[in-house]
């Protein structure tokens, strides 16, 4: 948590200057696993999947920071931790200096007003048995909207997200996906947010819609000043939309960097290897030498001591260290940090 | 385009307007795909003639079903030797009408399987959604007793309980929900446990909507064609509960005409006058098939999993 903060002010005096949005401090995520209900009379021990493990991570005001990372790393359940649709086992979530983590019900209501929540799958996020005006007007009846505004203020989101208004008493199933996320976009927006999670918004749409949906993000932020947190395992998306990139490796952050930075020289191996993936269409000119993980992750499922990526490394350098200490992010100057030893010299 | 809507005191019939439009359309759409099943169909007109029969039996009946005439015990359907259209389907043992029995039957049969499965899906619906939405301990206590219900079997213990508090209406509604309420409970636990994590159940939660919102407006909407499929469906089954209860005489107590009792009664005299117990056999068989192809008619049409 010190360290967060300490990042904060290191990086008022001299980068943006912008207060942080939105800080996180060694948060956890712990999901039990299901016992049976006679595992837990006779006292057996309850394991539990460590999905989001000791994270920091701070995010200004008006940025983009981009969540890189495979499937089952921990994004979305960090993501989720954020807004509190789950509860985090441990640590703290700072919306605007404000601790959430232990708001009374009501007054986490109000704040929901300034943090919302675009998902990744344009067909499970919106319910089947609504209409537009529903689905998007929900969030403006909670927020105590009056009841014959809704309507005009429903239709105006939907010019915002560039959808015709007549459309809004269709049903869900009548659009295409990539409308479907702009509905979606449209009811995150409808409460006017300060802060947006973008949990994979663009990875269940065609590449050519999907340029059109990152396009329709980058406006909304500078029209209505957005914070983002963009969730994604694709990096070519991340590169394009984030400010800084926060890597993503089992429950952990590995490394983290300003986006040109991270894409010039990543330090972490897994970020390396990450990078090497990313297809290109160069003929000429160096091509990058590809980098083949060996295997995959561990189980999150109570994780061993040591590096988390210690199998898996193809650093020359590891050796008993990597196995037995767990790396911490070390800060190296210039918004720059990584977990790992051979980078950061502790070997 | 938004200073073109009206939010004027206009807007609530409109809106009214808008929502009726809706339904009629889905209701057009549902149409659409459930007379494409033609057995559908052929069940469902079943079912709404017994239940014309039931509602209307007053009028439709030709004689009084309980009014005995000993004089014409036995008679025999219309088109056999001996028989008149005076009584289309014969009289029984103590001279009454066959027919009005039937059409007096129906009305028992359907008001017992009207009233436990009204009583059963409401209790059934409130236990499911709690159960799946809450889960720990209230979940274990509500499946546990489920279980513990599923145990017994159905007619037994339905039989143990008219025997212990005396045949009637109102403790034969009670014999059959006391367990029927499990079936739409497990349905609807199942659908809230899977709805529970998808994306628009936690987009709701996400712009602060409270558990009674998301239980109710978001989820349940969601359960309605399963609960609906399973409510037809078991009411074919608390018919034939009735019918067996009847039969052992412990369901509708005599003189009041129902199918059981009457089958129960002319068994006696299957041999020698088949159509005592025939005719409210077929009855029981058609109205219970009818139900079953309307039920899965239903299913088709309405399992939002089988579309597109």
């Amino acid at each position: 948590m010190a360290e967060a903060q300490a990042a904060v002010s290191a990086r008022g005096g001299g980068g943006g200057g912008a207060p942080a949005a939105l800080e996180r401090g060694g948060l956890k995520a712990d999901f039990p696993l299901l016992a049976h209900f006679g595992e837990r009379l006779f006292g057996k021990k309850v394991r539990h999947v460590h999905a989001v493990d000791g994270v920091d991570l701070t995010v200004y005001r008006g940025e983009t920071v981009g969540l890189v990372g495979e499937s089952g790393c921990g994004k979305s359940t960090l993501a989720r931790s954020v807004l509190r649709l789950y509860q985090p086992t441990a640590g703290s979530v700072k919306f605007e200096g404000r601790e959430i983590l232990n708001l009374p019900p009501a007054e986490m209501r109000r704040l929901r007003k300034d943090m919302q929540i675009i998902f990744q799958d344009p067909f499970a996020s919106l319910n089947p048995r609504q209409t537009v005006e529903q689905i998007v007007g929900l969030p403006l009846r909670i927020q105590g909207v009056p009841k014959h505004e809704i309507r005009g203020r429903v239709l105006e989101l939907l010019e915002i997200v560039g959808l015709p208004p007549g459309h809004i008493d269709r049903f869900p199933h009548q659009f295409s996906g990539g409308q479907r996320q702009r509905i979606g976009i449209a009811r995150a927006l409808a409460v006017r947010p300060k802060f947006v999670v973008a949990d994979e918004p663009v990875s269940a749409l065609d590449v050519s819609i999907q340029a059109q949906i990152i396009n329709l993000l980058e406006r909304l932020q500078e029209e209505f000043g957005l914070t983002y947190l963009f969730i994604t395992h694709d990096l070519s998306v991340v590169s394009y939309v984030s400010d800084r990139i926060a890597v993503m490796y089992l429950g952990r952050i590995v490394e983290w960097a300003k986006t040109e930075d991270l894409f010039a020289e990543p330090l972490h191996p897994y970020t390396q290897a990450l990078l090497s993936a990313i297809p290109t269409v160069e003929r000429r000119g160096r091509r990058r030498e590809r980098i083949i993980l060996q295997g995959s992750p561990p189980t999150p499922i109570d994780p061993p001591g040591g590096c988390r990526f210690y199998e898996r490394c193809f650093l020359k350098e590891k050796n008993e260290t990597c196995r037995l200490v767990d790396p911490e992010l070390v800060d190296l100057g210039n918004g720059r940090k990584v977990a790992c030893h051979a980078v950061a010299g502790t070997l | 385009m938004a200073t073109a809507t009206p939010t004027t005191p206009v807007d609530g019939r409109a809106a009214r307007r808008r929502a009726w439009a809706r339904t009629r359309e889905q209701l057009a759409d549902f149409w659409r795909r459930f007379s494409k099943n033609r057995l559908a169909v052929v069940g469902g007109v079943v079912l709404l003639l017994v239940i014309i029969m039931g509602l209307f039996a007053p009028w439709i009946a030709p004689h009084d079903p309980t009014l005995p005439n000993f004089r014409n015990r036995f008679a025999p359907p219309a088109w056999m030797e001996g028989g008149s259209w005076e009584h289309p389907l014969g009289t029984d043992q103590l001279g009454r009408d066959m027919l009005s029995r039937i059409i007096w039957g129906a009305r028992a049969s359907l008001k017992v399987g009207a009233v436990v499965i009204s009583f059963a899906t409401v209790v059934g619906i409130f236990m499911g959604l709690v159960s799946g939405y809450y889960g720990g301990w209230v979940d274990v206590v509500i499946q546990r007793l489920s279980d513990i219900l599923l145990a017994f079997p159905y007619l037994v213990l339905a039989i143990a309980l008219m025997g212990v508090m005396g045949p009637g209406f109102g403790n034969l509604i009670l014999a059959l929900v006391y367990k029927e309420w499990v079936t739409p409970s497990r349905i609807v636990r199942g659908e809230v446990l899977a709805a529970k994590n998808v994306e628009y159940v936690e987009a709701a939660r996400a712009v602060g909507a409270r558990d009674r919102h998301i239980m109710w407006r978001e989820i349940l909407p969601n359960t309605f064609s399963s609960v609906i499929v399973v409510a037809t469906l078991r009411v074919a089954w608390v018919i034939l509960m009735e019918a067996s209860l009847s039969f052992l005489g412990l369901g509708v107590q005599p003189p009041e005409p129902a199918w059981g009792s009457m089958i129960a009664q002319g068994r006696e005299y299957i041999f020698s006058s088949w159509w005592l117990a025939t005719f409210p056999g077929i009855a029981i068989l058609l109205t219970v098939l009818g139900i079953n192809l309307l039920g899965e008619g239903l299913r088709d049409a309405l399992d939002p999993r089988l579309r597109e």
